[in-house]
């Protein structure tokens, strides 16, 4: 190997892992900037290949939200299928279902092979034969994997098969059990757990079901190791991270941050703020609003942002300026997140839209004392009380907003609003009111 | 001595409710007539309320597992 092909596959530096390159759907560029994929041979069912090991070492966490071990999830899944005697299956959960994210969808057109690579690495390891690829159709993130994977399927590179599966587009069917409920039945809608889905998940097997992100960071931790991943990032959670930053900032985008990255600095990274920012939303649509005073300067982290409630989840930014009515952005989002459940468990179906109804009525100024003790009567009620976690993020979402800008919800139990901008910080697909079906139609298969 | 707990699967629960007639010590009603459960553990009597509510959900909805220690 000449020293300038070794050059070219050199560990990245600095803190631009995953956006360093844009390679598109060429292989043959992928290849000169990472190198073939170090593929080890598929696993035994039952025994975790050596990657694991490495994947442990290097402390990787899923980057889809929950940030839970990726090498615990792994060995979960060998262990499963140990026990079940059935083959396990990987899926790459590409469908960015968090509305506020865009990592997902930019990875996937400047490095869809790279997050193929993980994937096709981690079926090794675990055993599985058939890695699934979940992504919204019709979008350019589709496009661009249906293209990476025809040109390796031609080319014969990976010994796993590669699918693409087209999932619809509403936004429950990114959760780990509607996904692999779909990817197995055609039908996204999510199932009761236990069991899990690394139990029991694509057709009852075993399922690796991981983030496009975690899925890159693992092929390049299986290309350089565990010692370098480290070397940015916080201890905890280590490598860096994608975040898409939104609302009033200059240069709106997804950036590439070691963990542990102050907010202050994500947001000089997008530009800076274009207006004072009052409060920050953390993590998504489901996460978490914080003040902008508390929160700048601590690190963006599960650790860092945890003392004041915050959450890295899907890698979501958003700084919501002063002169914004954040009841009213918090009061549109709520609305959307109602219109999104799947509707099958009732403290969600008639939760979340008694919820969004609560926080209309308080954003529009109509809502009295008593109005709002019953809205936050029901917050404290529907948590934990539905099948998958939908109902626990909204929650979440609409408790925090009313939390953060207390002042805000004085000001309107009187008539009063200070917000001048027009709302639309926080964007949603449309303003309509969308009931929850009664039973799954078109937009579930 | 077992002790019992009352779970339910959200998904097949259509909110008709016999589960908190049956066993008020432990289920009450939201305002949309959904169970919201105590996990306090049961032993004796309730344990045995508690059986007769899974049996007469409509929906099979409920279980009764063993407390966690």
């Amino acid at each position: 190997m000449s020293a300038l092909r070794q050059a070219s596959h050199a560990a990245p530096t600095g803190t631009q892992r995953l956006l360093a390159a844009s390679t598109g759907v060429d292989l043959a560029a992928h290849l000169s900037v990472h190198g073939s994929n170090p593929l080890r041979g598929r696993s035994r069912r039952g025994h975790a290949g050596s990657l694991v090991d490495e994947v442990e070492a290097a402390g990787l966490a899923g980057r889809g939200g929950g940030w839970f071990p990726t090498a615990r999830k792994m060995r979960a899944v060998v262990d499963a299928a140990k026990h079940s005697r059935k083959d396990a299956v990987v899926v790459v959960n590409a469908m960015e279902g968090e509305p506020a994210a865009g990592k997902d969808a930019l990875l996937c057109q400047q490095q869809p092979h790279l997050v193929l690579d993980g994937a096709v690495l981690a079926a090794e390891a675990v055993g599985a034969a058939v890695v699934h690829v979940a992504v919204h159709r019709g979008t350019r993130a589709h496009t661009a994997l249906t293209r990476a994977v025809a040109v390796r399927t031609s080319s014969a590179l990976d010994p796993v098969e590669l699918r693409v599966v087209d999932a619809p587009g509403r936004y429950v069917a990114s959760e780990e059990s509607a996904l692999a409920h779909f990817v197995g039945e055609g039908v996204a809608l999510p199932v009761t757990v236990p069991p899990r889905v690394f139990e029991s998940g694509v057709r009852r097997r075993p399922t690796l079901l991981s983030n496009a992100e975690t899925f890159a960071h693992l092929a390049l931790i299986a290309r350089h190791g565990a010692a370098w991943f480290r070397e940015v990032g916080e201890p905890s959670a280590p490598g860096t991270t994608l975040v898409t930053v939104s609302g009033a900032v200059a240069t709106p985008g997804v950036i590439e941050v070691p963990t542990g990255t102050t907010l202050r600095s994500i947001l000089s990274l997008a530009g800076g703020t274009t207006a004072p920012a009052q409060s920050f939303v953390t993590g998504g649509y489901g996460g978490s609003w914080v003040r902008a005073t508390d929160a700048l300067d601590l690190p963006w982290s599960i650790d860092g942002l945890r003392p004041v409630g915050g959450v890295p989840g899907a890698g979501v930014l958003i700084a919501v300026p002063v002169d914004s009515c954040a009841l009213v952005e918090a009061s549109r989002v709520v609305r959307w997140m109602a219109g999104q459940s799947a509707g099958q468990c009732g403290p969600c179906r008639f939760g979340l839209a008694a919820v969004a109804d609560g926080m209309n009525r308080l954003a529009t100024g109509h809502a009295s004392a008593a109005d709002v003790r019953l809205l936050e009567h029901r917050l404290g009620i529907i948590p934990g009380r539905g099948a998958c976690r939908h109902p626990d993020g909204a929650v979440r979402f609409a408790a925090t907003a009313l939390t953060v800008h207390e002042a805000e919800v004085v000001a309107h139990l009187t008539g009063r609003c200070t917000g001048t901008r027009r709302a639309g910080v926080l964007t949603v697909e449309s303003d309509s009111v969308r009931l929850p079906v009664e039973r799954p139609g078109e937009e579930w298969r | 001595m077992i002790h019992a707990v009352i779970t339910v699967d959200r998904i097949r629960c259509d909110g008709f409710g016999t589960c908190a007639q049956l066993l008020p010590e432990r289920v009450h009603l939201d305002e949309w007539g959904y169970p919201i459960l105590d996990p306090t553990p049961m032993t004796g009597e309730d344990r045995r309320h508690a059986k007769r509510a899974v049996a007469a959900c409509p929906r099979l909805a409920l279980t009764l597992v063993k407390a966690p220690r």
